[in-house]
């Protein structure tokens, strides 16, 4: 209770300041927005409906390149944890590819597909795979031994001792790899929808900065950034805390 | 036949005399007669004594960070019975744990033969259940479906699952936890939790690896009346370590010390006082009392070993 008491005197106050910025008309009103003028861009847009399509296109494809990171990502995450060899190799090279920003990949992304969907996707797709792959190898290699061990001796092995011992108990670190997953993967769509005319949310933003509408910017970089929040809650943080509350970890209750 | 007239024989045999090493031929003598009086014992099992596990000549070696070996295990022969109840003490650091992994195939000897029912042991099976020291639940799962996993992994229906994983359930009092988390459960309860759960499979061998240490007296006088009880009804093989002397006389048919590293079978005992016995009784004390002192010995051993090592450092 108290808690959503701090966040709403925190929000009342950051409205204040930013009002009061805005009245105080130290930058010009084209660089500097301003709190009606954000609502009302947001009205506009949910009324002409081009927000809600936005949002819709938007999570369309997100929702695609997340599910094929996460599959490809626990995949490719698992055969590293196993192998020492490619961990040696392909690990070293995934390491390194995941100090590339998403941007980097917007041209081989061009070259190879086009002003396309396929494209865009792509983009999201490179965001989110390496962090999904570097946290399943993570869970596996911190996977107590005993319980591995417990797992054989109780008679699991090969695709069982993975699906019922080695996958759940690496599972803690799975969900903090998948949650950055998602973040990353949102951050790398909005990169790739400002590629062409795509109707996404990424587009939107390149409209608002084509027409000077500071508003509107500002308008979608909000939408975009309670979006993430609301799934992040949503999904994310609900399996985290059922799952701290499950294992009995701390801080089960608080979070 | 019933046990008490067994018992009357086995008593009259010896009376918890302690059987050293150099004293073979007593012992040998002594597990001569004890297999004749077992064999009634062993009502479904075939008319000859068997051995259920035996090694021959083991070695066990480990590679330490200065790249040279240091043996664990050094040359062990042990012949254990179908049915007995066979305890390990020693000194921490002797490879007690280590040859509980060996006869579950976790791990393999460096030489030597590790052999189950005459079938050398190639990898963990489900006739030899390891009840591990850290005991290893699995905190994703309820107390239930912890215990019905060793089922599951075998391929039985889920609603038989639940009600042979509830008989255990019962037998080790937890049948009102079965929802529970493994983190819900207190030191003891988690320990029958495992306990169950090894049994489940109704292993004809059960390894226990200081299953009792971290547990309060009274729980563990509890449990060990569970577990003999148990062993009485479902007459599993039991390789029992512990570093605590009074739990393994006890306990025990036979008691047998290990020396600190390299690890050997220093000397064996067989108890052959009444059950059920408890660890307050006189007679456990004054045959732990002899074990200890040879005990006592390599204790002092180990902690030669560890100062002067570190007075090199």
């Amino acid at each position: 209770m108290k808690k959503s008491v701090n966040q709403l005197i925190f929000a009342a106050g950051v409205m204040v300041l930013w009002e009061g910025l805005a009245l105080a008309k130290i930058w010009p009103p084209y660089l500097f927005p301003t709190p009606q003028g954000v609502a009302e861009s947001l009205w506009d847009g949910f009324k002409d409906h081009s927000l809600f399509i936005g949002i819709g296109v938007s999570l369309r494809r997100v929702v695609i390149g997340y599910a094929i990171s996460v599959v490809v990502g626990i995949l490719l995450g698992m055969l590293l944890a196993s192998n020492q060899f490619l961990e040696d190799t392909l690990g070293r090279v995934i390491l390194s590819l995941q100090s590339l920003p998403s941007a980097c990949w917007v041209p081989i992304a061009l070259l190879w597909f086009g002003l396309s969907e396929t494209a865009i996707i792509f983009v999201t797709i490179t965001g989110s795979l390496l962090a999904v792959t570097q946290a399943t190898k993570a869970g596996f290699d911190n996977v107590p031994r005993i319980l591995s061990m417990a797992g054989r001796n109780l008679g699991a092995k090969g695709p069982q001792l993975f699906w019922h011992v080695m996958l759940p108990a690496s599972l803690p670190y799975l969900i903090d790899g998948l949650r950055q997953g998602w973040a990353f993967a949102w951050r790398s769509l909005i990169t790739g929808e400002m590629i062409y005319i795509s109707l996404g949310l990424g587009q939107l933003l390149m409209t608002g900065r084509d027409l000077n509408d500071i508003n509107l910017v500002v308008a979608v970089m909000f939408l975009i950034a309670v979006l993430g929040y609301i799934v992040d809650g949503l999904v994310f943080r609900r399996l985290d805390t059922s799952l701290r509350q499950r294992w009995g970890m701390a801080n089960a209750a608080s979070r | 036949m019933s046990n008490y007239v067994l018992d009357l024989i086995s008593r009259s045999i010896t009376g918890g005399r302690v059987l050293p090493e150099n004293d073979k031929l007593t012992v040998t003598e002594n597990l001569e007669n004890k297999r004749s009086v077992k064999i009634p014992a062993l009502e479904s099992g075939p008319t000859s004594p068997r051995e259920s596990i035996s090694l021959s000549g083991v070695f066990r070696s480990y590679k330490n960070s200065r790249g040279s070996f240091t043996p664990a295990l050094q040359n062990i022969d042990l012949e254990i019975e179908q049915g007995e109840f066979v305890c390990i003490v020693g000194p921490s650091g002797c490879g007690k744990s280590t040859l509980l992994h060996l006869i579950a195939g976790l791990d393999r000897p460096t030489t030597g033969e590790v052999a189950v029912d005459g079938n050398p042991v190639k990898g963990p099976g489900t006739d030899r259940i390891l009840l591990f020291q850290e005991l290893g639940l699995f905190p994703w799962l309820t107390v239930r479906q912890n215990v019905e996993f060793g089922l599951k992994m075998a391929g039985v229906s889920r609603d038989e699952r639940r009600d042979r994983a509830r008989v255990f359930l019962r037998m080790v009092h937890l049948s009102h936890f079965e929802d529970h988390f493994v983190h819900q459960l207190s030191g003891g309860m988690k320990q029958r939790v495992a306990l169950a759960r090894s049994l489940t499979l109704k292993p004809k061998i059960l390894l226990m690896d200081e299953p009792f240490a971290a547990l309060d007296a009274q729980t563990r006088d509890m449990l060990h009346d569970e577990l003999e009880r148990i062993w009485k009804e479902t007459s599993p093989t039991i390789v029992f370590v512990t570093h605590n002397v009074r739990e393994a006389v006890r306990l025990g048919d036979r008691v047998l010390l290990m020396s600190f590293r390299p690890g050997r079978i220093k000397s064996q005992f067989q108890v052959t006082l009444d059950r059920p016995r408890h660890v307050e009784d006189s007679e456990v004390a004054q045959l732990s009392k002899e074990i200890l002192g040879q005990l006592r010995e390599e204790i002092d051993r180990s902690f030669n070993a560890e100062y002067s090592s570190e007075k090199k450092r």
